[in-house]
């Protein structure tokens, strides 16, 4: 009898990494559908072109390494790192842009760095800050909602802008762009105006935070809640980053309410949902213990609200989330849960 | 009376698979020809044998001794007669051969004449109880099979508050503990008593799954039935509460460290059976010859069977009914942590709880793909019930870095292979922690080896130098002695060296007298 000797245990739950990166997807459907419903199809058009940037970028990578394609470029994490990018970026954003962030996020902060599993910092992340950092101009340029603007932006219009830069009528689309409710809210606070002047008025802003962005984050929130509903994700990480973040803004806030903005505000605006649930979440590059992920949390957050206050950016999310990972390490070292019978004794 | 119950961090919910094996009572295996007899069948020092090739043996007789404190005798089976003492391979996860006693039934199944049941326990000393249970044989049915009368003695302080009986046998396909509470249910709560005896025990507790309310119900009839004061306590069905700490753990609230003895904590654990086997040791003067065994899976007649230590389990599977040709892996133990045969012929000895049997098509294990890399997601971390951070030490065993992987006390780990079960990645993290044990334990042992010769070579270095100085000391009072006797003897010695001198200037003379001869002779 020739029998099989594999070693224990023997069963497996049937978990599968591909299906948790499926989640993680599926989990951003709200937002992308809303963000469609106010911004148009761009996102849509950005999503296809970073995943077929990620994808041959990944199939290159691996065929470079000689690793087995199947199984990896089946794991979904480079459709997500691209998912994520194009979130990430403005909805008309030139297809160029597109592909550099990818080349970056997928080439160098994943397959340099050994593949899925070794890098140490959030490859979609790194792709987003090396194109801010080199196209800040294209990075930061947003079109507003389309109530606002009144155009609306088709499926083929924007296909037509990101690999054109016209709009499927003709319309550049810089003419109609904005800076993002974040960035405006910025500028005018150094030109010392005050946010009730600045806010006023003005219809980029809602009734919380950015028209329209303000629904985005809350579904971004939504599909969060449900990843750690799913124990996709542990709830440290975006519990503490959003706690600390609203703390730090609340303190100021009531400090002065004419020159910092609201914790609401700064909760519904930008990337900090996105990033607290989907980007500071990501395993590979985040703390691993659950006092880690607390503290990884915090810092992310604070940093966050340092950079969109007094930083040189309006948007802090990536370089607070890429800032933590090199803490990352450290973090988990010294927060050690109590092991089982050691320490504490009951 | 409500208990509280506490809770261990982590752990699974595992399919159960148990029915299958508990629709049939307990079946008695048939006894085969030959019966293959490890000598060791416990954790500790293998036994000794006390019969010789050709000896005709009777049932229940001692065939082996315990070699030490922590070693339990052998017994035959049934009568026979031994026909060889020789090396088998015997059930264990290294496939390794290991002496064993064979024995060639001969099918009246004889009894030996000296047993000596013991009528009430409590007419003897817990030291004479201990005693019976040593000779008998008796170690833990649980699974590790350490020796039970050392787990009836009594710690340091000498208090036992909890003696617990372990029911939960939380691995899954396993019912063998669950099958013997159904059904004898009194054995073990005699066994309990007895056991509660040797250890001046001051409360009893048993601890059983909540998906076993049949045994949980008979066991309450025996209670009641022998009107004695146990508790039968129902804890949630989770993987690990079997495990000795993380049962204590639920029903006390108590955290063993690592490496202590539940004993240092007032708690006592066995496992149900041994209960079972300790009444028929003190009751009926029974030593440790048989025990229930699951045999389950894909085969026609999954059960539970009373088998006689050393049948084979090729032996076993084909009284169940197994199509050898179809069998892909069988498994001894649990799917979670037993571990695979790599051949039917092997002895079943007294921790084999289980057979599991599988084919690709009826029992399919849900077997791992190839793995990915870790993602840090942190399942692991969530059900490890240890509290451990498994992707850490799956993170440093992969690198070799041998002393990282002791900062996350490695060594602590219980290998119940929970984070392997969830894994994502399917990464076989349990494997990668056995690796690095075994190459710590492997560094560890060459370290000491390579200490032991340079103490060694030390040790001669400085036994040759001091052999040295000794020497040198020793010429030294040679010399003085031999200058004391010199100076004594110094006159005679005067004499003598004078008498030298004169031959010698005499010799001198003579020599000087002719130098030219062979001068002379040169020149002409
Ligand atoms: S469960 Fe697997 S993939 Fe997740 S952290 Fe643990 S080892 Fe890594
Ligand atoms: S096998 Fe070890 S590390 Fe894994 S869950 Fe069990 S105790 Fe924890």
């Amino acid at each position: 009898m020739q029998l099989n000797t594999p070693s224990s245990p023997h069963i497996h739950s049937g978990d599968q990494l591909s299906q948790l990166m499926q989640r993680v997807l599926w989990a951003l459907l709200p937002a992308i559908t809303l963000y469609v419903v106010f911004f148009g199809w761009g996102i849509i058009v950005n999503i296809l072109i970073a995943v077929l940037a990620a994808l041959t970028f990944e199939a290159i990578a691996l065929r470079l390494r000689k690793r087995p394609l199947g199984s990896n470029l089946g794991d979904f994490s480079a459709v997500l790192t691209a998912v994520l990018l194009a979130l990430a970026l403005p909805p008309l954003a030139p297809w160029w842009l597109l592909v550099v962030a990818v080349f970056f996020a997928i080439v160098f902060a994943k397959h340099l760095y050994g593949g899925l599993g070794f890098n140490p910092f959030n490859p979609a992340m790194i792709g987003y800050v090396v194109v801010l950092i080199s196209f800040p101009r294209e990075v930061t340029t947003w079109l507003p909602p389309e109530a606002i603007s009144g155009e609306s932006i088709s499926f083929v219009g924007a296909l037509s802008a990101t690999l054109t830069g016209t709009l499927a009528n003709g319309i550049n689309p810089d003419a109609i762009s904005m800076a993002t409710p974040l960035d405006h809210l910025k500028t005018q606070l150094t030109q010392n105006h005050v946010i009730s002047e600045i806010i006023h008025d003005n219809t980029i802003f809602g009734q919380l935070a950015g028209s329209g962005w303000e629904w985005i984050n809350l579904a971004f929130l939504v599909g969060g809640c449900w990843l750690i509903y799913k124990k996709v994700i542990h709830w440290h990480i975006p519990v503490a980053m959003l706690a600390s973040l609203a703390l730090i803004a609340g303190v100021f806030w009531l400090i002065d309410s004419e020159r910092y903005a609201s914790p609401l505000f700064h909760l519904l605006s930008g990337g900090a949902m996105l990033g607290a649930f989907f980007i500071a979440t990501d395993p590979v590059t985040a703390s691993t213990t659950n006092r880690g992920r607390i503290l990884f949390g915090i810092g992310i957050g604070i940093l966050v609200y340092i950079i969109r206050s007094w930083g040189g950016y309006p948007e802090g999310v990536a370089f607070a989330v890429l800032l933590m990972n090199m803490l990352a390490p450290t973090l988990d070292y010294y927060t050690q849960p109590r092991v089982f019978g050691r320490g504490r004794n009951s | 009376m409500i208990r509280q119950l506490f809770q261990y961090k982590g752990g699974v919910k595992l399919p159960e698979h148990k029915q299958q094996s508990t629709r049939l009572p307990i079946q008695k295996a048939a006894l085969p020809q030959r019966l293959t007899l490890p000598l060791q069948q416990h954790i500790g020092t293998p036994s000794t044998p006390i019969v010789e090739v050709g000896d005709s043996v009777l049932k229940g007789q001692m065939i082996a001794k315990a070699a030490s404190l922590i070693s339990a005798p052998v017994h035959a089976p049934t009568s026979g007669r031994v026909i060889e003492i020789g090396e088998y391979a015997i059930p264990h996860p290294s496939g390794l051969k290991a002496p064993c006693i064979v024995i060639e039934t001969d099918g009246n199944d004889a009894w030996c004449d000296h047993r000596k049941p013991v009528g009430d326990c409590h007419d003897y000393s817990p030291d004479q109880i201990r005693d019976y249970i040593r000779n008998a044989g008796v170690v833990g049915l649980g699974g590790a099979g350490f020796p039970s009368f050392l787990k009836l003695t009594l710690g340091n302080d000498r208090v036992v508050e909890t003696l617990i009986l372990n029911g939960a046998e939380c691995e899954p396909y396993i019912t063998c503990d669950d099958i013997l509470m159904r059904e004898r249910p009194l054995e073990i709560i005699k066994g309990l008593m007895i056991m509660k005896h040797a250890l001046v025990a001051k409360n009893c507790v048993i601890g059983i799954e909540d998906n076993k309310p049949e045994a949980a119900a008979a066991l309450r009839g025996a209670i009641k039935e022998l009107a004695v004061e146990v508790e039968v306590i129902e804890v949630p069905t989770r993987y690990p509460t079997g495990g000795e700490k993380q049962l204590i753990k639920i029903l006390t609230g108590k955290e063993i460290p690592p490496k202590a003895l539940p004993i240092e904590k007032r708690v006592v654990v066995h496992n149900v059976g041994t209960a079972a086997a300790v009444y028929r040791a003190i009751c009926l003067g029974e030593p440790l010859i048989s025990r229930i065994t699951t045999v389950t899976g894909a085969l026609k007649k999954p059960a539970n069977y009373e088998i006689p230590f050393g049948i084979s389990a090729a032996e076993l599977l084909a009284q169940a009914g197994v199509e050898e040709s179809s069998v892909e892996r069988i498994i001894h133990g649990g799917p979670m942590m037993g571990f695979s045969l790599n051949s039917v012929e092997i002895p079943l000895i007294k921790t084999s709880n289980c057979l599991l049997v599988t084919d690709k098509k009826t029992v399919p294990l849900l077997d791992k793909q190839q793995a990915h890399a870790c993602i840090r997601c942190g399942s692991c971390a969530d059900v490890c019930p240890i509290n451990l951070l498994p992707q850490q030490l799956y993170w440093h065993s992969r690198a070799k870095d041998f002393d990282k992987v002791q900062d996350y006390n490695l060594f602590d780990c219980i290998e119940c292979g929970c984070c392997d079960y969830v894994c994502p990645s399917q990464i076989p993290l349990v494997q990668y922690f056995r690796f690095a044990k075994t190459s710590i334990w492997q560094a560890e042992q060459e370290k000491k080896q390579a200490e032991l010769a340079k103490e060694r070579h030390q040790f001669r270095q400085l036994r040759i130098e001091r052999e040295k100085a000794e020497k040198k000391a020793r010429h030294k009072a040679k010399a003085a002695k031999v200058a004391a006797n010199n100076s004594e003897n110094s006159d005679k010695k005067q004499a003598i060296e004078d008498a030298m001198a004169r031959v010698k200037a005499k010799k001198q003379q003579a020599a000087e007298a002719s130098p030219e001869k062979p001068e002379s002779g040169g020149n002409t």
